[in-house]
């Protein structure tokens, strides 16, 4: 099949580090153990059968209550071949580090800031990891599904 | 007859030892003006407002229209945005405040001269809107007094122009005692650390 | 000379633009290092608009998030609004009626000319050409009246639902749009003639902000910005959705991806929508535009009077939400400013356990110290118009 050229090539190519795959609604995905990301994410980016010369979007989702807690998710796009990928890894909430991707797309630079901004994952080799839509002093991570949605830190308040 | 004045001063006769009004009054048939300074320089003031446009979100749209060809605030006397807080007068406040932001707010208001107006333009700068959240100041007037609130997400031109309208009768009941205001009554929450 | 300069040594000098700066027409803050007039570092400071979209929308049901897209690239609401309809119905596994298709098409290539036209009349404004801004204004106050007649508000439209639309064409707007396009073709024309051969502007765009397309695909720039450089990606062509395939329309690409290009590019997408709104009117077929599947569209306002198991679902609906089977899907639609992809996490529940969108101009901003290293200062200007930074999408 056409469409799981991706995840064949990549179950071959690395046998160990797929934990799972699945194509929900047409979305290829693979969930990958975190140590390989950056080769993986590598050979996706230069493998000519593949191309995925765009990482679109970096996210991570919250899965309060699973163990491993967080899974950061990569959407990649190849402009040659047409044709998306959805990889993720999943991050402990003890030891949320995982390598930067940023050696591989420059672009990741700022989406990997706002998953440390947003869920306080830390991405090992990021040139430049702070807060990036809150400011300094925030405490916490609001897009946690612990956080209140209401707890506020303003920088400057009445006087009261 | 000489100069011929509005419907306003001419309807206004002094009647000596009758009592003093607001407005503009009239002597020697026309030819001369008798008034409060007062009244006077409130007048002036409300026909020459000159804005800072504090534009962060989705009612700067709006806002363009308001300023654009088809509603044209110039006719309202408030045309010329100043991006110098020192030169404007009134502070338009347009769209959503951000704790992050809230700090420049109150900034650019202290920095503008006295006497000056706020304009809470859409919901999110009167009450923080549909944005009840961690990031999102509740409403300008936690932090700066505001003199009209213009709701609506975002307010249609027309809630604008009545707005100002609205400021202009404000500005025009003011009276010498309600300046200076002084600075905004807030004070720094979190330490920013550097 | 060359002697002259070794002694003249100046030392660096770090200025602050923004938040509120008049050219920084979001909010963000460029912390710009400059050796005399150029710019030798460049630092930009975003989240001043950060309204926790994403919180939010977790906070509430599948529909309650409509409004909240609205206010994401708040100069195309529309594009928002169907995009994420659209992955919802991909999560739900479902598609709306052809009419229906039709309709959103025509609302997305509405916003899509507003938007435009909005960008290269900031743009305008900002480099000194008022009277380009006006007209633009005016051609946008009359796209406005079109929305507006669609769908009863100007800018925060929420005019689009999950499985269908919240009424159908009004009456009267083919021909409203025949008028409205005239005019815009004419205000179009005038622009035109005042920038693209106008020598101020031209000094002032071309070579500015220009990224060769291999850094620009390894940005992740998409739209209009990507398609300067000359890569005909659009996700209308490369992925068609809704009836784009049956569409005809060009995809205007540049060369240098400079700021003239973009400019350039924007001013044809112009043509190009409303070339695409005027196929799509005269192919426009008849049917419902609604999903007929009561737990996930309401029913008509009719039914839920007069009938009580369209009462229940529309209490059912209104109450707990539509509920999505669980799972994951990736959307991605051409936004105005390029590829808006919505991440979506159902859990089963009524509520979007995860809501993400992937906002293009996020990209596109954290690539400006890249665009400004070594240039002027006042290059910022046209650069950061072109790149067409929306605070809200850019922060959410
Ligand atoms: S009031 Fe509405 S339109 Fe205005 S800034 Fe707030 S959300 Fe945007």
């Amino acid at each position: 099949m056409e469409t799981n050229v991706t995840i064949k090539k990549l179950s071959n190519r690395f046998p160990g580090a797929i934990i799972e795959t699945h194509s929900h609604r047409g979305d290829d995905t693979a969930v990958v153990k975190k140590e390989s990301i950056l080769e993986i994410c590598t050979f996706l980016r230069d493998d000519e059968a593949l191309l995925y010369n765009f990482m679109m979007d970096l996210t991570v989702v919250d899965y309060l209550g699973r163990e491993p807690r967080f899974e950061v998710v990569y959407h990649l796009f190849s402009l040659r071949h047409n044709r998306r990928v959805r990889i993720k890894a999943r991050v402990s909430e003890a030891d949320a580090i995982i390598d930067s991707i940023v050696p591989v797309w420059v672009g990741a630079n700022w989406f990997e800031r706002e998953a440390f901004d947003m869920y306080g994952i830390t991405f090992k080799g990021h040139p430049e990891m702070r807060r990036i839509l809150l400011y300094e002093g925030f405490e916490g991570h609001p897009l946690r599904k612990d956080y209140p949605i209401k707890k506020r830190q303003p920088l400057i308040g009445p006087i009261n | 007859m000489g100069v011929t004045f509005g419907k306003e001063s001419a309807s206004r006769r002094i009647v000596p030892g009758g009592t003093v009004s607001d407005g503009p009054e009239r002597l020697l048939d026309g030819s001369a003006i008798l008034t409060r300074l007062q009244a006077a320089v409130n007048w002036g003031r409300k026909y020459s407002f000159f804005l800072y446009p504090f534009v962060t979100a989705c009612c700067g749209m709006e806002f363009m229209s308001v300023a654009g060809p088809k509603y044209d605030l110039d006719r309202f006397g408030a045309a010329l945005p100043r991006f110098s807080p020192r030169q404007a007068d009134l502070l338009m406040v347009v769209g959503t405040i951000s704790h992050k932001q809230a700090p420049i707010l109150v900034k650019v208001y202290n920095q503008m001269t006295e006497p000056k107006w706020v304009f809470a333009f859409g919901v999110c700068a009167v009450s923080g809107g549909f944005y009840n959240n961690y990031s999102v100041v509740q409403g300008i007037d936690t932090l700066i007094p505001v003199d009209v609130y213009v709701p609506g997400c975002p307010p249609r031109p027309e809630m604008v122009l009545d707005g100002l309208l609205k400021l202009q009768e404000k500005v025009a009941k003011e009276r010498w005692s309600d300046w200076p205001r002084g600075a905004a009554p807030v004070t720094p929450m979190l330490k920013k650390q550097e | 000379m060359s002697d002259l300069m070794k002694d003249l040594h100046t030392e660096h000098m770090v200025i602050n633009m923004g938040p509120s700066h008049p050219v920084t027409h979001g909010t963000v803050k460029f912390l710009v290092t400059l050796d005399g007039e150029n710019i030798v570092d460049m630092k930009v400071d975003i989240g001043y608009l950060h309204r926790g979209f994403e919180k939010m929308c977790e906070s509430g049901t599948w529909q309650q998030v409509i409004p909240y897209t609205d206010r994401l690239n708040y100069v195309s609401p529309l594009i928002n609004n169907v995009g994420y309809a659209l992955a919802v119905e991909k999560l739900i596994g479902i598609e709306v009626p052809e009419r229906c298709q039709y309709l959103r098409v025509i609302a997305c290539e509405l916003s899509r000319i507003a938007d435009h036209l909005t960008n290269v009349a900031a743009g305008g404004l900002e480099l000194g050409a008022f009277t380009a801004f006006l007209y633009f204004v005016e051609a946008r106050e009359l796209v406005w009246d079109l929305i507006e007649m669609l769908c009863g508000a100007r800018v925060t439209v929420n005019f689009v639902r999950i499985g269908g639309l919240k009424n159908d064409l009004p009456q009267g707007f083919q021909d409203k749009t025949r008028a409205v396009f005239k005019e815009c073709r004419r205000l179009w024309n005038d622009v035109d003639k005042l920038l693209t051969k106008n020598r101020i502007f031209i000094d002032r765009v071309r070579n500015v902000g220009d990224i060769s397309a291999e850094e620009a695909i390894a940005y992740g720039f998409t739209g209009p910005c990507l398609r300067a450089c000359g890569i005909p990606y659009d996700v209308r062509k490369a992925q068609p959705y809704l009836v784009y395939d049956r569409m005809d329309f060009e995809v205007p690409i540049g060369e240098t991806g400079d700021n003239f290009d973009k400019y350039l590019v924007r001013m044809e997408e112009i043509q190009q929508s409303m070339k695409i709104v005027e196929q799509a009117l005269s192919q426009l077929p008849d049917g419902p535009i609604n999903l007929d599947l009561p737990q996930y569209r309401m029913q008509p306002k009719e039914d839920i009077y007069h009938r009580i198991d369209s009462l229940i679902f529309h209490f059912k609906t209104v109450i707990d939400g539509i509920k999505p089977p669980p799972g994951e899907v990736y959307f991605a639609v051409e936004g105005a400013n390029g590829e808006l992809g919505f991440y979506l996490v159902s859990d089963g529940s009524g509520k979007p356990y995860k809501c993400r969108v992937r906002p293009p101009c996020f990209p596109l901003t954290a690539a400006m110290p890249r665009l400004m290293k070594g240039r002027l200062i006042a290059d910022i200007v046209p650069t950061f118009d072109m790149i067409n930074m929306i605070g809200g999408e850019c922060d959410r």
